[in-house]
């Protein structure tokens, strides 16, 4: 299988295997436990909290552990609003955020908050000053994603946070960083956020373990309650195994970033490049320069993108289209429509995500393929 | 030489599930797939399939049989075609049949499009009828199992089609097919069988209509057969022919829906004997194969599951067609399919058409 779908999940790394398997054998105690066993659980969540501190630009006090991105998006959004309903009520994002920025927001406002959606334009970057220009007074909180997930592009992080805090200093700035870890250099400190939420199993973790940075200083409502784990915010007892991979994982996508970068760029070129002799009236999704190496999303006009994607699986290429829904069914892309794309057009959208461990061959077997895939969908009536 | 391909819709229900099975057991190399049909919220209730359980029951299903599996979402393309003509039907009032649209429009146009461009030979699907290849032709046979027969849904197929489409529960009775899923350990063998409009939610008709039919929810007047008002209605949209509950009129004899004006907002009742009916006009006709003489003798079955009336069929201009009843049959309402079989061989399906009008026995006699 040639596996082009990193934004959606990565192979778990050897060495975080590695990292993982003395708290399913030996060290399987209860990081909250007295006792010998417990302390060395324990050990383990600290020092990978040291590590992913580390590899984002953070104090280890700062990083909560989480059962996911979506875990830690839920608890920033909903921890924070109902933190500080004193202040306003008012929240503000965009249309092109990940489903666990836009599900809580969406539950938020029928609990009485007022949100805010700021539309993106055809680049896919956000404006800060438009983010600003929506800040007021009953602005408690902005939500912000660093990369977007299905066109990779990266946003002005840093000047959104200054914006905001120009038009509203005591409005928090939150940012869903899950595609951002391994993909870009993170410094959450330099780019000045609250909150900021990541997933292990994007940068070669485990699935089912997330964190949310929490600026030292902010204060939360916790949404778990419970045994008062993670400082009272994130109850619940902590997924040993999980959290000691993931802290090498983040670790190993930081230090390895800049080279990842360079290589990735220069495979997207080619798959770009030879994307574009077969078919001419390729489409690319988003600002091509100011998105993460490894993303190329596409459409393809008078094909539908789940037909390819099908074609793609039976020729044993892994990539993606649009968002899966509860069913499994390719919904139509939200953040493509959110950009402008055409309805028409978006139905024939394809993410090609490269990754650590792709490779040349995979390209190639992409280009190999595409033109008879896209012929045989465009046999389909539209 | 490569296995042939299949595609076998599937629904998360019995019938396509041992049809999955009966293929993969023939040596095909098989994928299922499911359609997702509705958007948003009707997506996630529990009524008729395409819902999210379903869709989790027929991929265990492939699981368990070892076949790739997916979901194509066919939500936009649903709604722009079967929908549409439902609530266009209702409000113009006729009595639309949606399974036979569904089939037309979606499982084989969209799906068996589809499905041929996935590389697939044959597209299958649970539906409980026959096909057969006789004299050169493709021909469609009632399912074996007379109570479970589907081929009323089917009058539309052409030759293009039933040369690549397979209905392997068709030889079987129900009872066979449930047996041989508890056999395969399939999860869906006891499932029951879904029943009502799969996007009606949980059969409440007059909420759907209040919540999409807003057009057909307009009161007007109850009329009898000489136009004397009788009481109000409480919207076209609600009324089908031959309707006698819900109609709120009593004249201590049997009241029954006999027309529907859709231009004049009116419903008109009448007796029992105005039920009647001695002649259909048709549209949309086709054939499965040859297209039979002006004259021919041939069955109707009005309802997917009521019985077949002999009549005469005469030809009336491109997709148009006139069948006269031997004898006067009751109950038929515009919008509805009629499905012709064979007069000398009742197992046939010979093809069908759209009933647009109808003529009262009595008026004719």
């Amino acid at each position: 299988m040639h596996y082009l779908d990193h934004a959606a999940t990565t192979p778990v790394l050897p060495e975080v295997k590695d990292a993982m398997l003395p708290f399913l054998e030996d060290d399987f105690g209860n990081p909250s436990s007295v006792h010998a066993a417990g302390r060395r659980a324990k050990q383990g969540v600290e020092d990978a909290r040291d590590r992913i501190a580390n590899a984002v630009d953070a104090h280890p006090a700062e990083i909560v552990f989480t059962g996911g991105g979506t875990d830690a998006d839920n608890l920033a959004l909903k921890g924070s609003a109902y933190k500080l309903r004193g202040n306003g009520n008012h929240i503000v994002t965009t249309a092109f955020e990940h489903h666990g920025v836009l599900g809580p927001l969406e539950w938020l406002g029928s609990q009485g908050f007022d949100v805010t959606t700021i539309q993106v334009g055809s680049s896919g970057v956000v404006d800060p000053g438009e983010i600003a220009g929506a800040t007021g007074k009953a602005t408690v909180l902005v939500s912000v994603m660093t990369v977007n997930n299905e066109i990779g592009t990266i946003q002005p992080i840093a000047e959104i946070v200054q914006a905001v805090k120009q038009a509203n200093p005591n409005s928090l700035v939150h940012t869903d960083a899950v595609q951002a870890l391994g993909n870009i250099p993170v410094n959450l400190h330099a780019w000045g956020v609250d909150l900021a939420a990541f997933a292990a199993h994007k940068v070669g973790g485990p699935k089912g373990v997330g964190a949310l940075f929490v600026r030292s200083g902010v204060a939360l409502e916790s949404v778990t309650h419970g045994g008062g784990q993670e400082r009272g915010l994130r109850s619940g007892t902590l997924n040993v195994p999980g959290i000691a991979g993931f802290g090498v994982a983040a670790e190993i996508a930081a230090k390895e970033v800049d080279e990842k970068q360079d290589r990735l760029r220069t495979m997207r070129a080619r798959l770009l490049e030879g994307i574009k002799d077969s078919i001419p009236d390729v489409v690319v999704n988003g600002d091509l320069e100011r998105r993460v190496a490894g993303n190329l999303n596409v459409c393809i006009p008078h094909a539908e993108g789940q037909i390819m994607l099908l074609l793609l699986d039976q020729a044993g290429i892994a990539c993606s289209s649009g968002s899966a829904c509860a069913s499994g069914a390719m919904d139509p892309s939200h953040v493509l429509l959110a950009i402008g794309v055409a309805k028409a057009l978006a139905r024939g959208s394809l993410r090609f995500s490269l990754g650590r461990a792709s490779t040349d061959e995979d390209v190639e077997a992409v280009l190999a393929v595409l033109p008879d895939v896209v012929a045989q969908a465009r046999r389909v009536a539209a | 030489m490569s296995a042939r391909k299949a595609v076998v819709a599937m629904s998360g229900g019995v019938d396509s599930s041992v049809a999955a099975a009966t293929l993969v057991e023939a040596g095909y190399e098989v994928t299922g797939i499911m359609l997702k049909l509705w958007k948003g919220e009707a997506a996630n209730t529990d009524s008729g399939c395409c819902n999210v359980g379903a869709a989790e029951d027929a991929r265990r299903v492939a699981d368990t049989l070892g076949i790739p599996f997916y979901v194509l979402n066919l939500a936009e393309r649903f709604e722009e075609t079967v929908i549409k003509d439902f609530h266009q039907s209702y409000a113009s009032g006729r009595t639309p049949n949606p399974c036979v649209r569904c089939n037309q429009w979606i499982k084989f146009d969209a799906l068996f499009d589809r499905a041929m461009a996935l590389g697939a030979d044959i597209l299958a699907t649970g539906h409980y009828a026959r096909v057969e290849h006789r004299e050169g032709l493709f021909r469609m046979l009632r399912g074996h199992d007379v109570r479970k027969d589907q081929s009323y849904v089917l009058w539309m197929m052409s030759q293009h089609q039933l040369a690549r489409t397979a209905f392997p529960v068709g030889e079987h009775d129900k009872a066979e097919t449930r047996r041989i899923a508890r056999e395969l350990g399939l999860r869906t063998a006891a499932k029951p069988d879904s029943q009502e409009i799969c996007f009606v939610k949980s059969g409440d008709f007059d909420a759907y209509v209040d919540d999409h039919m807003a057009a057909a929810t307009r009161p007007g007047p109850i009329v009898d057969q000489d136009g004397r008002l009788l009481g109000e209605h409480r919207g076209i949209g609600r009324y089908t022919v031959g309707q006698r509950k819900g109609l709120g009129i009593s004249l201590g004899v049997p009241v029954y829906v006999t027309g529907l004006d859709a231009d004049a907002n009116v419903v008109v009742v009448g007796s029992r004997d105005h039920l009647a009916v001695s002649e259909l006009s048709l549209e949309e006709v086709s054939f499965i194969g040859e297209t039979p003489g002006s004259g021919s003798r041939v069955l109707v079955q009005h309802r997917a599951h009521g019985e077949a009336a002999a009549a005469s069929f005469h030809p009336r201009g491109p997709g148009l067609a006139q069948l006269i009843y031997n004898d006067p049959v009751e109950a038929v309402a515009p919008g509805q399919s009629a499905a012709l079989y064979e007069a000398s061989a009742p197992e046939e399906l010979i093809g069908g058409g759209i009933i647009s009008a109808t003529a009262a026995a009595a008026a004719v006699a």
